[in-house]
């Protein structure tokens, strides 16, 4: 429905710039009270312009980290999250897709079966196989490792029912010409398959991306080694101190810092990510 | 080149359906081949299992003299045309007409040579670096058409290749098809629903009917000695006129003596194509087969008219064509006048030929 009325163009932006400041507003705290210094919270007031200390909380934050208080250097716990994320979205869409492409496109005793057998899986969320999942992974000795880290959290029926979703859209006509070109499985998968499941990719890698790098329950419980330790809980473990105030201030730069590399990919992949949304190659 | 023989095909799939019910065919080497027949009749499915797309239930099949029912459709050494091109979307036309020479490791010249090649023939050197979807539908065809012939098989398979065209590009496409498919001399299997299109392509022509071949042969043979009511009523535009001659007279159809092949006092069908149906003023002379008939609809065509009326004002409808345009207005009454030796008999239960 394109309208238009100049009054309603002028409801509709109201109404997207007060959604706006509702999601903006925290973000803006957390940045301000990331530029002051520590003893600025101690009053309880939470100030609402920059302070002067940014440069000397990013530099401490992304240095030597505030090891009293529990919250080990910034640099470090990025590139876990980073591995930890990169880990489970790359292995999420490598196994759906190929988890997809057998259903879809083979006839196997049990298809069905195997199917659905994916499709209890989205009734296990992490959360509620978190117990024996720890038993194994310690059991194993993945304990504080990147491969504790990612492994249990790759097997995905979601990602693998939207690639079958796409996959139905594509003509059989396609593979039937390729069948005649003479490419086999493997090739099809290759060249055609991957190539025009390219947007959908991308669309999925963003949000299995961010689903990765704001994990928190899991890495809280695999890991105890501060090497290993993810951006996300270490925020976690830095506003837990226990025998003085919080830093407040390093707090919340960590913060910042650990909502950059989700934006970075988002505004990357943005034309890809709204293309795999909205439409099919076709 | 290579003759394609199938010997008592059938089909029948998962689900107990029947599609093809025992068909047998030759196609002689560089013979253009068209199976027609109304929708569901299994063209598609016996193309497919030519093409090995299909699995063949029982009978045998061959190209080339070689025993195909086992082999991948790679192996088959054929190319076929889809309805909707399944030309591959992310590539570039030039990549759509190499991807099956470059999967079957073929020298990097001679697959430049063949793409330049199919290129000047169809036309298309000009869009080689488009992708398929910047492309009109008929420019599209063309591709389809070249990723055929690039592979230089030894037979094409059309399934209804024109039908997502409009009707002047459909007209000029059958045109190249028909011309290249002389040019090149490939044996040829064409699947099409369209029986003007099935007309003007085919060397041969073979009617489906439920599964099962109903006749074979050229366009002409099919068109002037229909071997049942089946084929005289699909072959030819519009379709032959169909009166059931039961054992009394017939109201408003005079002078039809004895029929040969037709026994005295059997009921049969009498066929007679609008075509052979000449206006005339005067009275019948012996002889003659006239039928009078109440005009009910008139379609002006442009060279042609054709009057469509009611045997005897309430008997079934006879469709006459008359040259130029027509001004007889419905509710007149029309003598017309069967030419000699146009006219057809069919059983008037199996439908088959009887003269
Ligand atoms: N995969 C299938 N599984 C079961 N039955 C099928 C399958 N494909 C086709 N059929 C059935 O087989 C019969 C023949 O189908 P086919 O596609 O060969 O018809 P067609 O002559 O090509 O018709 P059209 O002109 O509509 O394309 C139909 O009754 C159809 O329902
Ligand atoms: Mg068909």
């Amino acid at each position: 429905m394109v309208e238009n009325r100049p009054w309603l163009s002028v409801a509709t932006h109201v109404v997207l710039i007060i959604g706006l400041v509702i999601v903006l507003f925290p973000i803006w705290v957390a940045f301000v009270a990331s530029t002051h210094p520590a003893d600025r919270f101690v009053s309880g007031v939470v100030p609402l312009l920059p302070g002067t200390h940014l440069i000397g909380n990013y530099a401490a934050v992304l240095g030597e980290g505030a090891r009293q208080n529990g919250l080990p250097p910034v640099g470090p716990m990025l590139v876990n999250s980073l591995v930890m994320a990169l880990g489970i979205a790359l292995g999420k869409i490598a196994i759906s897709l190929i988890s997809a492409f057998a259903i879809v496109y083979f006839r196997f005793p049990f298809r069905k079966i195997a199917f659905w057998i994916i499709f209890l899986t989205l009734m296990l969320p992490v959360e509620v196989r978190i117990v024996p999942t720890y038993q194994v992974i310690a059991n194993l000795g993945m304990l504080n490792s990147y491969v504790g880290l990612t492994v249990p959290l790759i097997a995905s029926a979601t990602a693998t029912f939207l690639y079958r979703q796409f996959f139905l859209t594509i003509p059989d006509e396609l593979a039937e010409a390729a069948r005649i070109d003479g490419a086999g499985p493997w090739k099809f998968l290759k060249d055609i398959v991957i190539p025009l499941s390219r947007t959908s990719t991308a669309a999925l890698f963003v949000i299995l991306f961010i689903y990765g790098w704001n994990q928190y329950l899991w890495p809280l419980l695999v890991t105890t080694d501060p090497d290993y330790y993810t951006v996300v809980m270490g925020i976690q473990r830095a506003a837990r101190a226990t025998d003085q105030e919080p830093l407040w201030n390093l707090v919340m730069a960590v913060a910042m810092l650990a909502l950059l590399p989700p934006v970075i990919v988002v505004l990357a992949m943005q034309k890809l990510f709204v293309r795999g949304l909205v439409e099919t190659e076709k | 080149m290579a003759a394609i023989e199938l010997r008592d095909v059938r089909k029948v799939y998962p689900g107990g359906v029947e599609a093809v019910k025992g068909v047998s065919l030759d196609i002689a080497d560089g013979e253009f081949l068209v199976l027609v027949g109304p929708s569901g009749c299994g063209k598609s499915t016996l193309l497919r299992m030519v093409a090995g797309l299909e699995t063949i239930s029982a009978g045998m099949a061959s190209i080339g003299g070689r025993v195909v029912n086992t082999l991948e459709p790679a192996d088959r050494d054929i190319a076929m045309v889809f309805q909707n091109y399944a030309l591959y979307p992310h590539m570039s036309v030039r990549q759509n007409l190499q991807y099956g020479l470059k999967n079957r490791k073929m020298e990097k010249a001679e697959i430049a040579r063949r793409v330049a090649e199919a290129a000047e023939i169809l036309q298309i050197a000009p869009f080689l670096d488009r992708k398929p979807r910047q492309l009109s539908g008929g420019q599209r065809q063309r591709v389809a058409m070249g990723r055929a012939i690039v592979r230089e098989p030894s037979a094409f398979l059309f399934d209804e290749p024109l039908s997502n065209l409009d009707a002047k590009l459909r007209v000029q496409m059958r045109g190249e098809i028909r011309r290249l498919q002389r040019t090149l001399g490939t044996t040829s299997l064409y699947v099409t629903h369209d029986q003007l299109e099935a007309m003007t392509l085919a060397d041969r022509l073979v009617v489906l009917n439920g599964g099962l071949v109903e006749q074979v042969g050229t366009p002409m043979e099919l068109y002037e000695r229909p071997a049942s009511v089946f084929v005289a009523s699909f072959i030819g535009s519009p379709s032959m006129n169909l009166i059931g001659i039961g054992s009394g007279a017939i109201e408003g159809l005079t002078g039809l003596g004895t029929m040969p092949g037709v026994p005295a006092g059997r009921p049969f069908t009498l066929g007679v194509r609008p075509e052979h149906l000449d206006v005339t003023e005067g009275e019948s002379t012996a002889g003659e087969v006239t039928l009078l008939l109440t005009v009910t609809n008139v379609e002006v065509v442009g060279a042609e008219s054709f009057v469509y009326g009611r045997l005897g004002g309430t008997g079934p409808d006879v469709a006459v064509r008359v040259s130029g345009y027509s001004r007889l207005e419905p509710g007149v009454t029309l003598r017309a006048r069967a030419r000699p030796g146009a006219l057809h008999a069919f059983d008037a239960s199996t439908g088959r030929r009887l003269t």
